[in-house]
């Protein structure tokens, strides 16, 4: 059953439920964060409406540098800026920020140790008709292997509102995924947030596996683990919004309770969420873990469900895999 | 105001002290680059022994210029000018570059040393951090001025035409860069291997003032940095043309001294040439 204390929306599995885009909250967080502090500003690389860096625009408009179609720029003006005291957050896709301009956020951001706050839009499969050169299926790889770095990846677009508030507070950089597509609603503002505490979704009487889970592909989880229920088989499902730092005991406190885990994530299982747990609980408390996402390929064009279907993510694949041995 | 005889003999005796100190630095350390910092030993002088508003015994001080090496890997000058001026021993630097556990890092590092205003190594990102700086600045209405110092090779990167591109825009007058005029890159000629003339003039299609100097001559660089503050709507580059090993004949203009530190004999013979000019 939903775990209580996440207080999840009424209409967690309702057919009307209402649908977001995660990247809303890119827009609805900076503002908040731009209205508690006067030193948070937004950079944007001439994505700003479909980034919601517009958002603040709107709002901030003094407080907003367009530094055009230049993602090495956008980081590196953003270093600029925190350096005297500025809380930058940097607006574009993922598959280009950080993707283009990983040595700038390397050495300016993480190894200068400032407070560039990078959110990367469009990522993931579900960025769909766009094609693989915008579908950014390494960035979480790409990111929490750098010291200093926070790395956050929001269910949905309120979540992804209280990362951006979570961020602006932090000292060092940090990197915030979102993805494009319109994803249920399903967490509300009492759910419990704080970076590094994975929630815990779903808690079965009895449960065999626990699914860990983060970002878009968290309410697919849940809804496999309401089809393993009705099928008899009980589950867990932890919701890591925070990759780095990984909230360990909250993993290791799950894994003792259940045969097997199973980690679900939009991005390649190479280096990514599935291969940071794996990489704790080998340490921790050494199990099976099968690890669902990206199979080591690009993506291609699609709508959203098409391609998540396509590629082994939807939530009757979730829930299937869960009945292999 | 024109600097006086007396000024610029001081700072030429305190490039002479600086110079000595990049070999001894170089040849304990056994690796680094000789040719760049000793290229830019007399406009790092004039910076932080006459122009800079700095408190070296305070560096973190709010109303400081703030001072931005892109070129990282000629910080031996720039540990070199900034010992001689007070901000730490000159021993620890001479002594310690490029050795385990020691705060003068190979490329510099912003957290590891007082008034280190940034990391850097990798080229080409310098001139957007400094102008990333002075838009900041700019915005809370402050007046401290940035200094952003570069290579000529880097202008092949693609990184610091974007951060020129940018200053040109916003129209960063609170922001100075002068590139390191010295056409060597690792493997030979800037204009062989990538040239980047016209230079001044492709500055000039960006929306800077540009002033080309002789980067060996303290009252240019001086009366060029003096130029720059009194620009209103635009930043200024100062082209300061240089001679990579300058103060050492035998090295002056051979791109083989780039990345290479001199041996202990080497270095004793180039201290002396150095400090009997």
């Amino acid at each position: 059953m939903i775990n209580p204390a996440a207080k999840l929306s009424a209409k967690v599995f309702a057919d009307d439920i209402e649908k977001k885009p995660t990247r809303d909250g890119f827009g609805l967080g900076t503002v908040e964060a731009g209205k508690e502090n006067p030193n948070v500003v937004v950079l944007s690389a001439d994505l700003g409406d479909s980034t919601r860096a517009a958002w603040f625009h709107k709002e901030f408009p003094d407080r907003y540098i367009e530094v055009g179609v230049a993602e090495q720029n956008l980081a590196t003006v953003a270093a600029g800026m925190a350096a005297v005291g500025k809380i930058p957050f940097i607006a574009s896709y993922a598959a280009f920020s950080p993707g283009r301009s990983y040595e700038q956020i390397r050495t300016t951001a993480a190894l200068n140790h400032l407070p560039v706050k990078i959110g990367g839009m469009h990522a993931g499969i579900q960025t769909g008709p766009d094609g693989a050169t915008h579908q950014m299926l390494e960035d979480i790889a790409l990111m929490r292997v750098l010291p200093n770095m926070t790395v956050m990846v929001p269910a949905d677009s309120e979540e992804g509102r209280k990362c951006i508030v979570a961020a602006a507070k932090l000292p060092g950089p940090c990197y915030i995924r979102f993805g494009r597509a319109a994803e249920p609603l399903f967490t509300t503002p009492e759910t419990p947030f704080e970076i590094g505490k994975a929630t815990t979704l779903w808690e079965s009487k009895d449960p065999k596996v626990a699914f860990f889970t983060t970002g878009s592909v968290a309410y697919r989880t849940l809804q496999a683990a309401k089809l393993l229920e009705e099928e008899g088989i009980g589950s867990l499902v932890l919701h890591f919004h925070t990759i780095k730092p990984f909230d360990d005991a909250a993993a290791v406190a799950a894994a003792k309770r259940v045969e097997r885990i199973i980690t679900v994530e939009e991005h390649q299982v190479a280096g990514g969420f599935g291969s940071a747990v794996a990489e704790c609980l080998s340490d921790k408390h050494p199990m099976k873990i099968t690890r669902m996402g990206i199979q080591d390929v690009f993506g291609q064009s699609g709508e959203p469900d098409e391609l998540m279907d396509f590629y082994g993510l939807s939530p009757r694949h979730i829930a299937d895999e869960a009945k292999k041995s | 105001m024109a600097l006086t005889e007396a000024e610029v003999l001081t700072i030429e005796e305190k490039a002479r002290e600086v110079r000595a100190s990049i070999i001894r630095m170089l040849v304990a350390a056994k690796s680094g680059h000789t040719a760049g910092p000793l290229g830019m030993t007399d406009i790092f002088s004039t910076l932080y022994f006459h122009t800079l508003v700095h408190d070296p015994k305070n560096s973190d001080w709010e109303g400081r210029d703030r001072v931005i090496l892109s070129n990282g890997h000629i910080v031996p000058v720039r540990y070199a000018t900034m010992a001689h001026a007070g901000y730490f021993p000159v021993e620890e630097a001479e002594t310690t570059l490029r050795k385990l556990g020691s705060r003068f890092q190979g490329h510099p590092e912003r957290e590891k040393l007082p008034g280190m205003e940034t990391t850097s190594g990798p080229l080409g990102s310098g001139v957007s951090q400094a102008a990333g700086m002075a838009y900041a600045l700019r915005m809370d209405g402050k007046k401290n001025r940035i200094y952003c110092l570069t290579s000529d090779g880097e202008h092949q990167e693609g990184n610091t035409w974007e951060g020129i591109m940018f200053a040109g825009k916003y129209r960063l007058a609170n922001l100075t860069q002068i590139i390191d005029r010295n056409f060597i890159q690792i493997e030979g000629n800037t204009e062989d291997i990538m040239p980047l003339e016209p230079l001044a003039d492709k500055y000039r299609a960006f929306n800077w003032h540009v002033i080309e100097i002789d980067g060996h001559n303290i009252r240019q660089i001086h009366e060029a940095i003096e130029q720059a503050k009194a620009v209103a709507d635009m930043p200024t580059l100062i082209l300061a043309n240089t001679i990579p090993g300058k103060g050492v004949k035998e090295i002056e203009g051979d791109y083989k001294w780039h990345g290479k530190p001199p041996t202990p004999e080497e270095g004793e013979r180039f201290i002396k040439e150095i400090l009997s000019v």
